[in-house]
């Protein structure tokens, strides 16, 4: 089970979080990763300059709305 | 730059800032009592007929700012040695009667309790009287006033009594923790148990958020306090008191107006849960009608219960306008998320107990909410929330609320509701005017707060319920 998890503070939302959420929740689904990748939000990773702040099993990335879909690809689809 | 509205409250908070820099030091043991001393240092009275009732009184601010008597369940308490016993003969006539011809009083008076004597002067029958007030309102000198004491004034619902020595005495079995008592007592008899030191000792122990992380939920009146620096700022403060972040309440708001609309189309009718001054109220004074209250937790618990979900160990601490949230997190079903609460003032005491200025802080972000959540902090906020999520989630039930500002308003719809004769299928119910806004523990209150809490809705980012909330949904 990968553990992802969005930070949906208040400046990573100003940043696009819901979008990135949204998006993440599209592609899990899309590729049936349902019972694969378990997605979750926290408030503040203390990392609000990167924002949107994403880990992946504890590994700290910087995810925007705009590159979403490669981080998945390689981040995600790549390591299930 | 006028920080708060009175004096009382400037004294309430130099007690607070000193408990907590003491707190802050490691010292408050140690230094407790000579913390009177500290605040009147001098050997000359300026508020009472000498010093040493200053300090006395004082020591008792001190005890109540570091949780109070723990015998006493309510977070409201008397500090009977600081209450001034004001007269409360309720209407009396005064030397400002002229014996006039007119005699509007005597008309007026449906109970037949003025009389005249033989210079036409008027007199109250107290036996007869009832207090309406009616022959004050007519008397063309304002002969006639109302002697009630500032803080049964204050208290619509009459949680406040007289004891026979005098003091004001709350009855428990009434109060509602609102608070406004506390706000209008022109002694600062009347005061809310502070539980600063609390969350200090939770900020220490987290060793930096290092151990668990100490959470900042706060409410959205917040837009209408702290008018000398930016909200942003505001955020900057909190943060560096050493809280891990800061969220608003308002998107709890949020998610109860998607719940509430939800269940007031299942059941047909309800009463709002948020305020809990209203809903203890309905639970001391209407229990008939208790289970038609909304079964939400309110928004600061249903977002804390949300962040616990995810993250047990961490602490929530509320920070708000609110005295009634201090019982409301002492809820059996509210404790398990809410570690505290406490209220403007006493932030503004915790920030210069640490000599943050707001004002040379760099501005943070604060945005969760959408507009919808961040309206609930005033009047008729929550009512157009519900309508909102109704028509949002294509709900077909026809919403005819009834907004309550203030208590007395509640009283009204709720006494209504049990005599069947009200026409609306939902109560909002604020049991101070204005709503959250003219909560006893913000900073100020003032005419512009409701269009502050607007504006602060409209810049939301989020412009629905159902955007906010749905980042929720993991």
């Amino acid at each position: 089970m990968k553990k992802v998890t969005v930070c949906i503070g208040s400046s990573c939302h100003l940043k696009g979080s819901r979008q990135v959420v949204e998006m993440l929740q599209y592609f899990i689904a899309q590729n049936k990763l349902d019972d694969k990748v378990e997605l979750n939000g926290t408030f503040c990773m203390g990392n609000c300059q990167k924002g949107v702040c994403v880990t992946v099993d504890d590994e700290f990335h910087s995810v925007t709305p705009d590159n979403v879909k490669d981080f998945f690809d390689k981040e995600i689809l790549a390591k299930v | 730059m006028r920080v708060f509205d009175t004096k009382v409250q400037h004294l309430k908070y130099k007690v607070l800032r000193e408990v907590a820099r003491q707190a802050w030091a490691g010292t408050l043991l140690q230094n407790m009592l000579d913390i009177p001393k500290i605040i009147v240092p001098g050997k000359v009275p300026t508020m009472r007929c000498c010093v040493y009732k200053e300090r006395a009184i004082l020591a008792e601010r001190v005890k109540i700012a570091i949780g109070g008597n723990p015998a006493n369940p309510n977070i409201i308490e008397v500090i009977d040695i600081a209450c001034d016993e004001c007269p409360a003969a309720g209407y009396s006539v005064t030397d400002s009667c002229r014996g006039c011809l007119a005699h509007r009083c005597e008309d007026v008076c449906k109970r037949g309790a003025i009389s005249f004597d033989h210079n036409y002067v008027a007199h109250i029958d107290k036996t007869k009287c009832i207090e309406c007030g009616q022959c004050a309102k007519v008397c063309p000198y304002t002969a006639i006033v109302n002697r009630k004491r500032p803080c049964q004034n204050a208290c619509k619902i009459k949680a406040i009594d007289i004891r026979e020595d005098g003091a004001a005495e709350i009855d428990n079995s009434k109060c509602i923790s609102c608070g406004a008592c506390v706000y209008q007592c022109p002694f600062g008899a009347i005061m809310d148990k502070s539980f600063i030191i609390n969350v200090i000792d939770m900020i220490q122990k987290s060793e930096n958020n290092t151990n668990y992380k100490v959470y900042a939920v706060i409410a959205p009146s917040i837009s209408s306090q702290f008018s000398y620096a930016k909200l942003g700022q505001v955020v900057s403060g909190i943060k560096e008191l050493g809280f891990h972040t800061v969220i608003e309440a308002a998107l709890g708001a949020d998610m109860v107006a998607a719940a509430e609309s939800q269940e007031l189309a299942e059941k047909g009718f309800l009463t709002s849960s948020c305020c809990p001054g209203f809903v203890d109220y309905i639970k001391k004074s209407f229990p008939a009608l208790v289970p038609l209250i909304s079964h939400n937790l309110s928004p600061m618990a249903t977002l804390a219960k949300w962040i616990k979900s995810r993250e047990p160990n961490c602490k929530i601490v509320f920070i708000g306008p609110c005295t009634a949230k201090k019982a409301e997190v002492q809820l059996e079903k509210v404790k398990p998320y809410v570690d505290a609460a406490i209220t403007f003032e006493e932030l503004q005491a915790l920030i210069d107990s640490k000599d943050i200025d707001l004002t040379k802080l760099e501005e943070d972000v604060l945005d969760n909410a959408s507009y919808f959540g961040r309206i609930f902090a005033r009047s008729g906020g929550l009512s157009d929330a519900v309508a909102q999520a109704l028509k949002e989630q294509s709900i077909d039930f026809d919403l005819k609320p009834c907004a309550c500002d203030g208590i007395e308003e509640c009283k009204m719809a709720l006494l209504k509701k049990s005599k069947n004769l009200l026409d609306a299928n939902f109560i909002e119910g604020m049991a101070c005017v204005g709503g959250c806004i003219g909560g006893a523990g913000c900073l100020t209150h003032g005419e512009k707060n409701k269009a502050q809490v607007d504006k602060y809705g409209r810049e939301a980012m989020e412009k629905t319920i159902s955007s906010a909330i749905s980042i929720l949904k993991m």
